[in-house]
C-alpha cells in the first residue's frame, strides 16, 4: 500500500549518518518571550517558556515529551520547526546543522521534519477540499497539480479513508478522528523523516485515539519515521514512547528510556506525575494528592530548582541552586535527572539516599 | 461520525458517491431557502433593471418641465407619481435617478473593497511595524466622521458624480482597512496557517491559498452592508450641493429641490426618500441573508 512517489522534489531523502548518527539532536534551546513594555517604559518581564533544553531523537525512535500544561512542550515544537525563532541553542538534523551556512536550509528541514497539531479543526482550512489540503504542502514544493493530488489520494488511502469518499469534503463534514487522520495524511505528504505530534491524539476519545495510534504505529514501520510525541497523558506516552523528557517550567527535570523512567523515576516531580496517572487497580488508588497547587509563573521563575516550591523533598540548597542534569544511575548513565537528591555531593540530606547509589 | 470512523472497512463496499457541493454551492443553496434574501434580491433586481431600462421605461424626459403642470399629486392621469417643483414627471425622474444613486452607491464600495480590502492583508499578514504604520494611517481618516470627511473631501475637489465617488471611495477605504486587517489577523493565527508555514508556504502563498478563502465572505457581507450607508451618503452630497449637479436625476439631489413643497404635497416630497429608504434597506438585508447562509457552523 505504498504510495508512488510522483517526483523527486517529494521523494524519501536518504539516510546519511547511518542509523547510530541521531536523526535530530538539539543542544541548549531557549526561547524567552519579552513582555510588552508599559507605556511608560517599565515592565519588559521575560517569560522563559523554554530555557536551555537539550535531547536527541535516534532514528526510527519515538521520543515522548511529558509536563503539566504550560511547562514549554508545545513551544518546543513550534521552536523545532522554526515557527517561532529560538533565541539560542542548536538544532542538527541528520549530522547537518539547521540554519547554517553550511548547514540544512529551513525550508529542507521542514521537508525533513513535520507537524501533527492537536487541534484537528483549527489546523485544517475551512474553505479548502480534504484532497487539497493534503496536496498544498506538495505544491508549494514544486509538484504538479494532478500529481499532488494523485498523491494526496495514496495518502488518504494509506491513512485509512477512502479517496473515492473523502477526497472532495470540507473538514466540517469529518469527524475528529477522520480529520486527524487528513492532518497525519497532510504531514506525511512531502516524505518526512521525523514527525511531531503535538497532543495529536489528545483531543480524540479513546476508542478512536486507539485506532490513530495504531495508524501511527504502522506508518511509522511502513516509512521508517521516527516520531516526536508530545503528550500529557502518561498512560500513552509509556505505550509508543522508546525514550521519555519530563519538562517542569521550561526545562528538563528527567530523562531516560521510558522503562526506566516507569519503573524508577528519580525526580520528585516525575514521582509526583505517575502517582496522578488514573488506575482502574482499588488496591492501587491514591490515597494523598501527589501534588497540589499550579506551577509557578514561568514569568518570575523561582530561583534553585524551579520545582522548590511545590517539592516535599526541598531543603535550603534547593532554594538557591539550580540542580544540574546529571547521570541517575551508576550503570547505564542514559537516564538523567536534574535533582540535588540524585548527586551525592550537592549538600541535600537526602542526596544519594533516594533508591540508587550514586558516583 | 463514530459509525464512519470505525467503518472504513465497511463502506468500502459503498459506490463512489462524490459529495461534490463546494462551499460556494451550498451557500447558494442556503440562500435560495431564505425567502426574506429571495424577496430582497428580487426587489433589488427590478431596481437595477428598471433603472438601467429607464430610457425605454420612462413615460416622459425627465428633464423637460412644464411650468403649468407644477406639483401635480400622486396619481394625475399622464403622471403616475406626480411632478416635481418645476412640472417634471416624477416617475422618470425616479428611475433616472435610480441609475446615478446606484452608481453611487456600488462604485465607491467596489472600488474600496478592493483598495482597503488589499492594504488590510497587506498589514494584516506583514505585521509588526508595516501593520502599525498602515493602521495608524487608516486611524487619521477614521477619526473624521464619515459625513464629515465625504463634506470636506467632495468640497475640496469640488461637486461632480466623479467626485463624489471618489470621496465616498475615501471614506470606506478605512473601515475595510479595519475589517480586513483583523480578519486576517484572526486568520494567521490559526492552527492551519501555522501548518502551511510549517510546510514552507511564503507570504504570498499564504495570502493567496489560506487567508483569501477565509476573509473573501465576511468582507464580501461587510461591502454589502456599506452599500447603503453609500447611497444615503451620496444622497447627503447632493443634497447639500456637493454631489450631483442640477439639474440631473439623482434621489438625493430630488429631495433637496422638493423639500419646500413639503408643505404642499408631502407625499410627493417624500418619494425620492422612499426610493432610498427601500433601496438601502435592502442592501441591509441582503448582507444579513449572505452572513447567515455563509455561517458553516451553523450547518455542521
Amino acid at each position: 500500500m505504498s504510495t508512488p512517489v510522483a517526483s523527486t522534489a517529494i521523494s524519501p531523502r536518504p539516510d546519511r549518518g547511518g542509523p547510530m548518527q541521531p536523526l535530530l539532536n538539539v543542544e541548549g534551546l531557549r526561547k524567552h518571550f519579552r513582555l510588552k513594555r508599559g507605556l511608560l517604559g517599565g515592565g519588559g518581564a521575560v517569560v522563559r517558556a523554554v530555557d536551555d533544553i537539550s535531547f536527541s531523537v535516534s532514528k526510527g525512535h519515538t521520543l515522548g515529551i511529558v509536563g503539566e500544561s504550560g511547562c514549554g512542550k508545545s513551544t518546543t515544537a513550534r521552536l523545532l520547526m522554526h515557527l517561532i525563532e529560538p533565541d539560542a541553542g542548536t538544532v542538527v538534523f541528520d549530522g547537518d546543522p539547521v540554519g547554517g551556512p553550511r548547514g540544512v536550509s529551513l525550508r529542507e528541514l521542514r521537508r525533513q521534519m513535520q507537524m501533527v497539531f492537536q487541534d484537528s479543526y483549527a489546523s485544517l482550512n475551512p474553505r479548502a477540499q480534504i484532497a487539497d489540503i493534503i496536496a498544498f504542502p506538495a505544491r508549494i514544493h514544486g509538484l504538479g497539480a494532478r500529481d499532488a493530488r494523485d498523491r494526496a489520494a495514496g495518502l488518504l488511502e494509506q491513512v485509512g479513508l477512502r479517496p473515492g469518499q473523502f477526497a472532495r469534503r470540507y473538514p466540517h463534514e469529518l469527524s475528529g478522528g477522520q480529520r486527524q487522520r487528513v492532518n497525519i495524511a497532510r504531514a506525511l505528504v512531502l516524505s518526512p523523516r521525523l514527525l511531531i505530534l503535538d497532543e495529536a491524539v489528545s483531543a480524540l476519545d479513546k476508542s478512536v485515539e486507539a485506532q490513530v495510534l495504531n495508524l501511527l504505529a504502522d506508518l511509522k514501520q511502513q516509512l521508517s519515521l521516527s516520531y516526536i510525541f508530545i503528550s500529557h497523558d502518561l498512560n500513552v506516552v509509556r505505550h509508543v514512547s522508546d525514550r521519555v523528557l519530563v519538562m517542569y517550567l521550561g526545562q528538563v527535570v528527567e530523562s531516560g528510556d521510558t522503562r526506566s523512567i516507569f519503573r524508577t523515576p528519580r525526580h520528585p516531580y516525575t514521582r509526583a506525575l505517575l502517582s496522578a496517572v488514573p488506575t482502574t487497580d482499588p488496591e492501587r488508588r491514591t490515597a494523598v494528592a501527589p501534588l497540589t497547587g499550579d506551577p509557578p509563573n514561568p514569568i518570575n521563575p523561582p530561583d534553585g530548582c524551579r520545582f522548590h516550591t511545590r517539592c516535599a523533598f526541598a531543603e535550603a540548597v534547593c532554594r538557591k541552586l539550580m540542580p544540574r542534569m546529571a547521570s541517575a544511575d551508576s550503570g547505564a548513565g542514559d537516564h538523567l535527572v536534574a535533582c540535588h537528591m540524585a548527586n551525592a555531593g550537592s549538600g541535600h540530606s537526602q542526596a544519594g539516599s533516594a533508591g540508587g547509589m550514586s558516583a | 461520525m463514530e459509525m464512519a470512523e470505525t467503518n472504513t472497512q465497511a463502506t468500502r463496499r459503498e459506490p463512489d458517491v462524490e459529495l461534490v457541493k463546494t462551499y460556494w454551492r451550498s451557500v447558494g443553496e442556503r440562500l435560495l431557502r431564505d425567502r426574506v434574501t429571495v424577496g430582497v434580491a428580487l426587489i433589488l433586481a427590478v431596481m437595477v433593471s428598471a433603472s438601467l431600462l429607464a430610457p425605454w421605461l420612462a413615460p416622459h424626459d425627465p428633464m423637460a418641465g412644464s411650468v403649468a403642470n407644477r406639483l401635480k399629486p400622486v396619481g394625475t392621469t399622464g403622471h403616475l407619481l406626480g411632478t416635481d417643483e418645476t412640472g417634471r414627471d416624477m416617475l422618470s425622474r425616479i428611475l433616472y435617478g435610480g441609475r446615478l444613486s446606484l452608481l453611487c452607491g456600488l462604485t465607491p464600495v467596489i472600488l474600496a473593497t478592493l483598495i482597503g480590502g488589499f492594504i488590510g492583508v497587506i498589514a494584516g499578514v506583514a505585521g509588526g511595524v508595516v501593520n502599525a504604520l498602515l493602521m495608524r494611517l487608516m486611524d487619521v481618516l477614521y477619526a473624521f466622521p464619515s459625513v464629515l470627511l465625504a463634506v470636506a473631501i467632495c468640497g475640496v475637489l469640488g461637486a461632480g458624480i466623479t467626485n463624489t465617488i471618489l470621496s465616498l471611495t475615501i471614506v470606506f477605504v478605512p473601515p475595510i482597512v479595519r475589517i480586513t486587517e483583523s480578519l486576517t489577523t484572526q486568520v494567521r493565527n490559526l492552527d492551519f496557517v501555522e501548518a502551511a508555514r510549517a510546510a514552507g508556504a511564503s507570504h504570498l502563498e499564504l495570502i493567496r491559498f489560506q487567508v483569501i478563502a477565509n476573509i473573501l465572505g465576511p468582507l464580501f457581507v461587510y461591502a454589502t452592508s456599506l452599500v447603503s450607508i453609500s447611497i444615503i451618503l451620496a444622497s447627503g452630497l447632493s443634497f447639500l450641493g456637493l454631489g450631483v449637479v442640477p439639474p440631473a436625476a439623482e434621489w438625493g439631489l430630488m429631495l433637496n429641490a422638493l423639500r419646500q413643497a413639503i408643505w404642499v404635497d408631502p407625499v410627493l416630497a417624500a418619494l425620492p426618500g422612499v426610493a432610498i429608504l427601500v433601496t438601502s434597506m435592502c442592501f441591509n438585508l441582503l448582507s444579513d441573508g449572505l452572513r447567515t447562509a455563509m455561517d458553516t457552523r451553523l450547518k455542521a
